[in-house]
């Protein structure tokens, strides 16, 4: 791949690398032969799924990769070559010519050294830097990437910072010897919404102030439509296809990218169905022969070329290049209509309807609520001292509210600490409430014994998130799903074998997998397993606590149309609890969203998204990085300060006001009643709910907004 | 109703115990402690008797009728060792599993419902480790008698506190997981949770602290016998032919050094084999071979 003629010296220029780790086992083949250059000013944008070998690739530039890796090919940094360099220049280039942010910024700081030693410890320790002005330098280097009050933040260890400022502070170690280049690892996938689109907007604003190229990892879409400048597409260890931003979310030359494309669902986007890829992504040790994404890929068609012969990435057009051999076929697509649609992994799908729209009124003579929760408040304690005394109490849930109809699906959205899995929870009776009341069809369920709950947990049936840890590492799959049938003593009468093999067949699994362990399974496969496992007894509710969030965005979109079939064919409630504002939309009726233990706004669907009343859920909104390049459509963002606060001491009156745009002396006193507004069937609660009409803060600038 | 050690906990076992045996230190020791076994409950086949007396041999040494000598009653020496290896390890494997039996529940209803449960138990389990493990001992047999059974209940005993506290932080670090979380969702009862689904998940440590703690058992077994408390004789045990060889440690030198070497090799073969099981089950055995340089 050629870099633009204007831009001749290239500050990471990637030439046929190839990356193997060896160890015990087989040889992994990471990364297989790849080029690719950044220049400065630059932002790099590298997407894949898991096992796509991006990571790999971001570490290669580094010279980050440990020592069972097999490196071959050339990775020039500045003009210098990094394969094969040894331990002291690499040292010398870190720093100076390369700087990292990792995805976890509460791994990346060493806790017991104050933050501001730590953003300066590289430039001391390379002797650009007296160790006596170390302290200015700090508070300087704080300052820059708008960490509030730096004189003293400086002096703080990295557990007295929020994940914000953790990751603000780890920018501005990278950034702090002004490197040509800086890798970023899934900068922001560890970041709330809110506050990844302040980290995104900090990144924007630095990458811009000192002119550094940067490689930007992540997998999500959105984010890279939003920042970078040119996109590499991975998939297999190899580049897929690379261009502009623009050309490829507009015109995808490959298959994988156009559909990478049409399955993640868009906040942007009122669709159907989603269009998911079939099949797994492929596992570096078992690479399909041939091109390694043939097996999911809709132009394949059976061709003996995909499957002997693997596409070289070849120019289509300037700028753009993709590794397939027919991407002259993918030319005359829209890529966000949906294509050749290739076939479900599961069982053939029905007419792609959802769900009818939501907004159904209760006031309307509509069915008997399934679920309603009434002030359900969830309080746990802190106890501290010789005599365990109650200290503090961190008020999880403080007063919610909800009901869901039969057949309903309620999204439950908020950022991390909001409380919407501890709702969650305290409705399925796993953790105790403290105050409130649950209605499951008609009869009360909180504070009921576990004996009590049994005949409820019958009908009520939960889904979690990690679908790696939810299930029994001893049972096969079989016994798994057959587990809660033989717990209430109703394996036989429910159909025994055959019906676990309907089950299987129901969530798209092939029933001859029943005798096989968990560990032999995808996570995608895992879900399906579990949400199998959660309809062995018939439930009449089913509680999603982020059931897709730990899949890659392929898969995500299998499972989401999975749950909207069995709620079609089976006639469920779902309470689907979830932070990815985009996949809520796509599968709600109605949605609810939770700021420090309560609900602020809930809604229909069309009304919540289209009209929000609350700031917060503006903010929200707003702040969700879109898949849309188009600079005249960009929306407008409210970029909120600070961050959630601590649930133990929640602001007074209106838990939102700190950050709030609207709020005044009223918000800080009295606590919003959380009430209809107007005539609709929006519930909201906050003293000045309504529209928004101009977006108080002017968007950021970012790295989009190229010259 | 599934069986409580499904197939996949078998398939994992011998897995494990394929990985165990190769370490040679382990093979060995299991090839030892199985050797010494089969003989302890075959060696009447053979001819040996560890009460036959013969008046005309008393504290002999070494020779063609007897290999190990003769002790101050004219007992084959070799065949008292080799029957006493049936007191030591049945009187150390009864200990174990009862230890096992009392404490892995203690642990896993202290760990799993907490709050006064948890305190009480807990603090039985200190006051039995507050305690000399063979002062403990010394009690109840002072209270029950001597005799094998005694002996048994006493060193089990000593033992209990271990399995509690291995149980109860498997507990608590498992009640965490989802997948026990899940079995609550379903509507399981407390037991279901605690022994169909957090105990099969923490055999591994179990099992290594019942291995370890068996060469425990055998010394204290030993130790009790030598203070004469032990199994009453004739059964032949190694702590009494310890106890009694030093009497004789002049006259008969090889006496005391048979009992004393099987003890010996007996108590390194189980810990070698904790140990190893210990490595294994942690992940720690296939190291990682060293990464090869070749960069271009």
């Amino acid at each position: 791949m050629e870099g633009p003629p204007q831009m001749p010296n290239p500050v990471l220029s990637i030439r046929s690398l190839n990356v193997t780790f060896v160890g015990s086992g087989a040889d992994i083949p990471a990364v297989r032969g790849i080029d690719l250059d950044v220049h400065e000013n630059e932002v790099l944008g590298i997407v894949g799924e898991s096992g796509s070998g991006k990571s790999v690739t971001a570490l290669a530039a580094a010279g980050l990769l440990p020592r069972t890796a097999r490196i071959t090919g050339s990775v020039l940094l500045g003009g210098r070559q990094v394969v094969g360099a040894t331990a002291d220049d690499l040292r010398r280039m870190r720093g100076q010519d390369v700087g990292v942010v990792f995805q976890d910024p509460s791994t990346t700081l060493n806790p017991l050294m104050p933050v501001g030693d730590q953003v300066t410890e590289g430039e001391v320790a390379h002797g650009r830097l007296a160790r006596a002005d170390a302290g200015v330098r700090a508070v300087d280097l704080l300052r820059e990437v708008d960490i509030a009050d730096p004189d003293n933040r400086a002096r703080q260890y990295p557990h007295e910072f929020s994940g914000g400022m953790r990751q603000r502070a780890v920018i501005a170690m990278a950034m702090a010897g002004r490197p040509r280049l800086i890798v970023a690892d899934e900068p922001t996938t560890a970041l709330d919404v809110t506050v990844q689109a302040q980290v995104l907007a900090l990144l924007a604003r630095r990458q811009a102030e000192t002119g550094a190229a940067v490689v930007l990892i992540t997998h999500d879409l959105g984010v890279v439509a939003e920042v970078a400048h040119r996109v590499a597409v991975m998939y297999g260890g190899r580049i897929v296809e690379t261009g502009s931003v623009r050309d490829i979310f507009a015109r995808p030359r490959h298959p994988y990218t156009a559909a990478l494309l049409r399955s993640a669902p868009r906040i942007d986007v009122t669709a159907g169905r989603l269009d998911p890829i079939p099949g797994q992504p492929p596992t570096p040790t078992d690479l399909p022969a041939g091109c390694t994404f043939h097996p999911r890929c809709p132009l394949h068609a059976g061709r003996t070329r995909c499957t002997t012969e693997d596409p070289a990435l070849r120019p289509m057009g300037p700028g753009q290049a993709a590794a397939c051999h027919f991407a002259e076929e993918m030319g005359a697509r829209d890529p966000l209509s949906p294509g050749p649609s290739p076939r479900g992994e599961g069982r053939p799908v029905a007419a792609a309807s959802l769900p009818p729209p939501g907004g159904r009124d209760s006031e309307r003579g509509s069915p008997p609520p399934l679920l309603v929760v009434d002030d359900l408040k969830v309080h746990f304690p802190i106890r501290a001292g010789l005599l365990r005394r109650v200290v503090r109490t961190v008020r999880a849930v403080d007063g919610v509210s909800l009901s869901l109809a039969p057949g309903e699906t309620l999204g439950l959205v908020g950022e991390s600490g909001c409380g919407k899995t501890t709702t969650g929870r305290a409705i399925m009776g796993l953790i105790r409430s403290t105050g409130g009341r649950i209605l499951f069809d008609g009869k009360p369920v909180h504070g009921l014994s576990r004996k009590g709950l049994r005949p409820v947990r019958r009908a009520m049936q939960y889904v979690f998130q990690d679908p790696f840890s939810s299930l029994n590492p001893m049972l096969s799959v079989g016994d798994a799903i057959a587990e809660p049938l033989r717990i209430h003593g109703l394996y036989d009468a429910a159909g025994g074998a055959t019906w676990i093999a309907t089950l299987l067949d129901m969530v798209g699994l092939s029933p001859s997998v029943a005798h096989r362990m968990p560990r032999e399974f995808s996570g995608g496969q895992k879900q399906r397993i579990g949400i199998a496992r959660a309809l062995a007894l018939k439930p009449r509710l089913l509680i999603l606590d982020e059931p897709v969030s730990a899949l890659d965005v392929s898969i995500q979109a299998q499972i989401v149309n999975l749950l909207q079939d069995l709620q079609k064919d089976l006639g469920l409630a779902y309470l689907f609890i979830a932070h990815d504002l985009s996949v809520v939309k796509h599968i709600s009726d109605r949605v609810a969203v939770m700021y420090l233990g309560r609900i602020v706004e809930e809604g229909p669907k069309a009304d919540l998204y289209g009209r929000p009343v609350h700031p917060y859920t503006q903010a929200l909104l707003s702040a969700v990085p879109a898949v849309d390049v188009d600079p005249a459509a960009k929306r407008r963002r409210i970029v909120l300060e600070g961050e959630i606060p601590n649930p133990s001491a929640p602001p007074p009156g209106c838990h939102f006001h700190p950050r709030c745009f609207r709020a005044d002396g009223r918000c800080g006193v009295e606590v919003p009643a959380f009430r209809p507004y107007g005539d609709g069937a929006t519930r909201t609660a906050c003293h000045h709910a309504g529209p928004l009409t101009v977006p108080l803060t002017p968007a950021p600038e970012t790295l989009g907004a190229s010259p | 109703m599934t069986p409580v050690l499904p197939s996949a906990a078998l398939a994992s076992a011998a897995r494990v115990v394929r990985r165990v045996l190769a370490q040679p230190a382990a093979a060995v020791s299991v090839a030892f402690l199985l050797a010494i076994t089969v003989l302890a409950f075959t060696a009447g086949l053979l001819g040996l008797d560890p009460l036959e007396q013969d008046m005309l041999a008393m504290l002999e040494g070494p020779s063609a009728a007897y290999p190990f000598g003769t002790d101050e009653l004219g007992r084959d020496i070799l065949a008292r060792v080799i029957f006493g290896a049936r007191t030591s390890l049945t009187t150390a494997a009864g200990a174990v599993l009862l230890a096992a039996a009392i404490g892995v529940p203690m642990g896993l209803v202290a760990g799993f419902f907490g709050g006064w449960r948890d305190v009480a138990l807990m603090r039985v389990v200190d006051l039995m480790l507050a305690l000399p493990g063979i002062m403990l001992a010394l009690a109840l047999i002072a209270v029950l008698g001597r005799s094998q059974s005694a002996a048994l209940v006493a060193v089990g005993l000593t033992g209990v506190p271990t399995f509690a506290r291995v149980a109860r932080a498997q507990v608590l670090s498992l009640r965490k997981r989802d997948f026990v979380t899940a079995v609550e969702a379903f509507g399981a009862t407390s037991s279901y949770s605690m022994f169909r689904t957090i105990l099969p998940n923490s055999w591994s440590p179990i099992l290594t602290q019942m291995v370890v703690l068996s060469s425990v058992a055998i010394l204290l077994e030993a130790a009790l016998a030598f203070l004469g408390v032990g199994i009453p004789p004739p059964t032949p045990s190694w702590g009494e032919m310890l106890r009694t060889g030093k009497e004789y440690l002049y006259d008969a030198p090889t006496y005391a050094v048979l009992p004393g070497v099987a003890l010996t090799l007996t108590i390194l073969s189980f810990d070698t084999i904790g140990r190893a099981l210990s490595s294994v089950l942690e992940g720690r055995d296939t190291a990682v071979p060293q990464p090869r340089a070749e960069r271009a």
